[in-house]
């Protein structure tokens, strides 16, 4: 049962997206979405890791013995999340602390340990590959979404630009953490919206 | 950081200003999937809170005596998740030897906290913020306390809510996001009692 790209790709990035309709990964999208470079970062060192895991994973995926996969799976994400975290603390500091346990916590973001166990234990590596870099690519963009609405309303800026040309009262609600809970809601729920009504437009 | 803060603090503040999930967005998978029902969320919360206290002490003890001298810092994520998941198995065993009625309500949650981010995020916490035993123990209660609170406040609000009509795309999960954003924002009128960053 292996499918095309094309299907790998709008199943991770929408019909499936590991954010709004799994609600996996959520831990670490609200805590740095309150900028947007911050956002960025996350979501491409959590692309890399779900990419390069799920491709190990999947090329051993016949030498792992089951009763153990778990915590093979775990070390395996641990090592490239060790990667990401040397990387960004050799190359860009202020983001690193910014950061700060996040990066590390990108062990426990089950949208790796999901793909993991959903799909590189079953298929070939390059497919799986793909599977965990879109899935990764769904996430940022979900990740640069909220950001887009609490930076902006909550700096005025966009990474880091000021584009408060109005100059409005900044929202100071946008950059704590309930407003990452709101935002997410509502994300969740217009997304499940459109969905219902694809089917329904379909069912006709 | 150079300024020691009073255990008591760190316990009250990990409570109720810096909660765990309510603040710092920790352990949101399990807490959003196993919010339908007052019981068992209320199990898994204890659940939390017990295997939060052990695998600060161990992980205290392994960060101070082994990573530091050994200048292994680069290997901390997979030694603490190792001993998390390792911490994890033991108490399961004992529990099934010493209290198997215990054993029985939250054996089904255990391997599931393995892969809570509230239990690493606790520990990096910790290391981050260079805590003394005492300060990381009431540090892991604190946060357990406050995990087991928020995860109670939410499934009871839920089952309260089973009984009203929501728009169909806000129920489940959409609804249980906006549920914590009040909470949250209910929660931020304690932050000027206590504070730790």
């Amino acid at each position: 049962m292996t499918e095309k790209v094309r299907d790998v790709i709008s199943r991770n990035v929408w019909k499936e997206n590991q954010v709004l309709r799994m609600i996996l990964g959520i831990c670490s999208s609200l805590a740095v979405t309150n900028l947007m470079v911050n956002s960025l970062v996350m979501g491409l060192g959590l692309t890399f890791v779900t990419a390069l895991s799920s491709l190990t994973i999947s090329l051993l995926r016949n030498a792992i013995p089951h009763r153990v996969r778990m915590i093979v799976q775990t070390l395996i994400i641990a090592a490239y999340v060790i990667l990401v975290d040397i990387f960004l603390k050799a190359n860009m500091t202020d983001i690193s602390k910014a950061l700060g346990p996040y990066v590390g916590l990108i062990i426990t973001n089950c949208i790796i340990m999901g793909r993991a166990e959903a799909y590189a234990q079953k298929n070939p590596p390059l497919l799986s590959m793909l599977d965990g870099f879109f899935a990764g690519i769904g996430y940022t963009i979900v990740l640069l979404i909220i950001a887009l609405f609490r930076e902006f309303l909550g700096f005025g800026t966009i990474f880091g630009f000021n584009v408060n040309f109005i100059g409005f009262e900044t929202w100071t609600i946008m950059v704590m953490p309930p407003a990452a809970f709101f935002l997410i809601g509502i994300l969740i729920w217009i997304t499940s919206n459109m969905f219902a009504k694809g089917k329904a437009s379909k069912a006709k | 950081m150079t300024i020691t803060v009073s255990p008591l603090i760190i316990f009250l503040a990990s409570i109720l200003t810096s909660n765990m999930i309510l603040s710092n967005f920790l352990g949101m998978c399990s807490y959003i999937s196993i919010s339908g029902e007052y019981k068992t969320a209320s199990s898994l919360g204890k659940s939390v809170t017990l295997v939060m206290v052990f695998t600060t002490i161990i992980n205290y003890w392994v960060n101070k005596l082994l990573i530091v001298p050994l200048g292994l810092e680069y290997l901390q994520y997979i030694l603490f998740i190792m001993i998390i998941a390792a911490s994890v198995q033991i108490i399961e065993m004992a529990m099934d030897r010493l209290l198997p009625d215990l054993h029985v309500k939250l054996g089904i949650f255990l391997p599931l906290i393995t892969v809570n981010c509230a239990i690493l995020g606790t520990t990096l916490f910790m290391v981050i913020r260079d805590y003394s035993f005492i300060q990381s123990v009431l540090f892991g209660l604190g946060s357990g306390i406050g995990w087991w609170l928020a995860i109670s406040a939410l499934a009871a609000i839920r089952e309260k809510m089973g009984k009203a009509k929501l728009p169909k795309g806000l129920e489940g999960p959409g609804i249980a996001f906006i549920i914590t954003g009040i909470m949250a924002l209910a929660f931020i009128g304690f932050s000027g009692i206590f504070s730790i960053t």
